[in-house]
């Protein structure tokens, strides 16, 4: 009964968080003088007309899905890791190293350690907040933010004048990976690839871990409310820091499977934000991961259909902002109602 | 030399301005408690507004004024999501920059749209501040050089002094300070803690409208579009290394200007040091800062705490 007025409220929700998206894209189209209807038969066109079409969309959902899976594993152990996109980039820098080296190996043995670095490096990003907060229990927040910036200057000095510089010198740009290095693709015009069952695969493998282990139950625990679980014996400091560095770990797996699968080369402003796009598609998907997937979807045809406005009707794409900003506020204030009709309720059943 | 040393003083106070500001402003909103990760989306939006009213006035100091008006608005949605609706702060605040960095750089292109395509970019200039030289400060050497600003940068300097007063001589501050220690109590003697936590945000967003003004009317004549280029985030490391203390923001700032102004000419010497490294700095050094604090951390105690009358 309540399981079902829930779900009743969740549809609710969601519909009112599409409706507001199209109110925003609408509003601003009109504010500036496009015609609506036409911009959005553009942009559903290009999210969803033909399946190429659709195929691209899941290609730009497929980091967004891998970054908000990260961020919510974070979020839902109460550790604010605003540092996916450090993350990111760092995984895609450890990826590019050794898939650039990885000339000699079989795909076998190359795309694996490809990975594994990237997890590495995006774990290693995640590591100084993380420490910070194990021995000094110093807020993350801050922290994190920091390591974005320490880690995209990083980025640039490897590629302006380091070892990952191309070899021709031309560009602020790594050589391509090696082709054994590289995340095979099903179709080069939508350049669909193999990181999207690697994606579906670990945010199941997420799921899994936070609805259906004891690992999981602890990791909510600490995060819903800390004193209690510090009572209830769960080393909440211990599953915080390693919440972290697994979220790393995971934003670094996206870096990865992005210049392993579509760029297969590294370049300066490679993350473009994305890190933070990606809090918006886990808040948006209440940090519950088969509706981070959905959100991650959207925000793909989002980005899809914006890009294409572009070109049709020269409507800037930074219109995506706007919209990922309003449902990223209204999917926390949901939240946070939520959250307070759920304490009524229990204060009045108690 | 003296030419060396005065231009190292003008260009680090200089840099220092837009950091100096909006510190200051995050300030006054931490010690009430209020965390906002969105500084660098206010500064932006600040500096958008900043100059599209001066250029459309033809006067920098009503675009000083657009620029305080569209701070203190934006400050003012952070806070009714942040204080009255109390979503997470870092939400809130993540909102603001998402907002502020697609609102911006859409209306600066549809409005200048044929400027822009046209690459006429003289069209799109604002009159900025014209520096100013004080009377007797102005022959002493270096600070002399480093005191002739733009009056945004000499009222900057003066709001240290201020805000410091305010935060630690006045019943206003008191109220402040006790909103971000202690909220609990503050409410139980009758303080409205949301009302304080409003007051301090829209003080903190005008200050970064400020900031953000600086960098559209004083330190350049136009706007492009993601132009804070992580000065909001530096300004949040700003009021860490400065422990909350308006004067040890003022050190910090000028540190962070200095920093900044000696990384153009280190590049220039070409010592072998990459210049990333300089502009990484402040983030390694906040880290380590960070670090260095620690436990016994003088962080404001409620900060980005909601607070709410109910029991949690």
């Amino acid at each position: 009964m309540t399981r079902a007025r829930g779900l009743g409220r969740e549809l609710v929700q969601a519909a009112v968080l599409v409706a507001a998206a199209a109110a925003t894209v609408l509003v601003l189209l009109v504010a500036f003088g496009h015609d609506p209807l036409v911009a959005a038969s553009v942009l559903f066109r290009a999210a969803f007309g033909t399946p190429g079409n659709f195929a691209v969309t899941l290609v730009k959902a497929t980091p967004l899905l891998v970054l908000g899976t990260a961020v919510a594993i974070a979020f839902r152990a109460a550790v604010w890791n605003v540092g996916a996109d450090g993350q990111f980039l760092a995984g895609a820098i450890a990826a590019t190293a050794v898939g650039v080296a990885a000339g000699p190996l079989p795909s076998l043995v190359a795309i694996p350690l490809v990975l594994a670095a990237a997890a590495a490096g995006g774990a290693l990003a995640a590591s100084p907040p993380a420490v910070l907060r194990l021995a000094r229990g110093t807020p993350e927040v801050i922290g994190t933010i920091m390591m974005n910036f320490v880690i995209g200057f990083l980025l640039g000095y490897l590629l302006e004048e380091g070892p990952l510089r191309e070899a021709a010198g031309t560009f602020p740009q790594s050589d391509p990976l090696a082709p054994s290095a590289r995340l095979p693709r099903f179709d080069e015009a939508s350049r669909l690839h193999a990181g999207l069952p690697v994606a579906i695969l670990l945010a199941l493998a997420a799921h899994l871990f936070l609805s259906r282990t004891l690992g999981g139950l602890r990791h909510r625990a600490a995060g819903l409310n800390a004193r209690a679980a510090e009572a209830a014996g769960i080393p909440v400091r211990r599953v915080a820091f390693l919440a972290l560095l697994v979220s790393g770990s995971i934003a670094g797996l996206a870096g990865a499977i992005e210049v392993a699968a579509i760029t297969r080369r590294l370049f300066t402003g490679f993350s473009g934000g994305i890190g933070y796009t990606a809090i918006a598609v886990a808040l948006l998907g209440r940090l519950s991961i088969p509706a981070v997937a959905a959100a991650a979807l959207f925000f793909g045809a989002l980005d899809v259909g914006a890009a294409s406005l572009q070109r049709a009707a020269h409507v800037p794409p930074t219109l995506a902002l706007v919209v990922q900003g309003t449902l990223l506020a209204l999917s926390a204030l949901f939240a946070e109602s939520g959250r307070r009709a759920a304490r009524r309720r229990a204060e009045a059943a108690a | 030399m003296t030419g060396f040393a005065d231009d190292m003083a003008a260009a680090a106070v200089r840099t220092a301005t837009p950091l100096l500001l909006a510190a200051l402003g995050e300030t006054i909103a931490e010690r009430a408690g209020v965390l906002n990760v969105g500084l660098e989306g206010t500064m932006l939006a600040g500096a958008f507004a900043g100059f599209l009213a001066g250029y459309v006035s033809g006067d920098p100091t009503v675009g000083l004024a657009g620029a305080v008006a569209a701070g203190a608005l934006v400050a003012a949605a952070f806070a009714l999501l942040a204080v009255r609706a109390r979503i997470d702060q870092v939400v809130a605040g993540l909102f603001v920059n998402l907002l502020a960095a697609g609102l911006s750089a859409l209306a600066f292109r549809e409005i200048f749209r044929d400027a822009v395509f046209a690459a006429e970019s003289r069209a799109v200039r604002a009159v900025p501040f014209a520096d100013v030289s004080l009377p007797l400060l102005d022959a002493v050497p270096v600070l002399g050089a480093a005191l002739r600003q733009s009056p945004l940068s000499l009222a900057a300097i003066l709001l240290v002094p201020a805000t410091a007063y305010l935060l630690s001589r006045t019943r206003i501050g008191l109220v402040i300070r006790a909103v971000g220690e202690a909220p609990e109590a503050a409410d139980a003697l009758g303080v409205s803690v949301a009302r304080v936590r409003f007051g301090a945000c829209l003080a903190m967003g005008a200050l970064a409208g400020a900031a953000g003004a600086s960098l559209t009317l004083a330190q350049s004549d136009t706007f492009i579009e993601g132009m804070t280029a992580g000065r909001g985030f530096i300004a949040l490391a700003i009021v860490i290394f400065g422990r909350w203390n308006p004067y040890g923001v003022l050190v910090a700032s000028l540190f962070f200007g200095a920093a900044s102004a000696l990384q153009y000419r280190f590049q220039a010497l070409s010592l072998g040091i990459p210049h990333q490294a300089f502009l990484a700095a402040p983030y390694v050094l906040t880290l380590l800062c960070l670090f260095g604090l620690g436990g016994r951390a003088r962080t404001p105690a409620a900060l980005a705490r909601p607070f709410s009358r109910e029991h949690d």
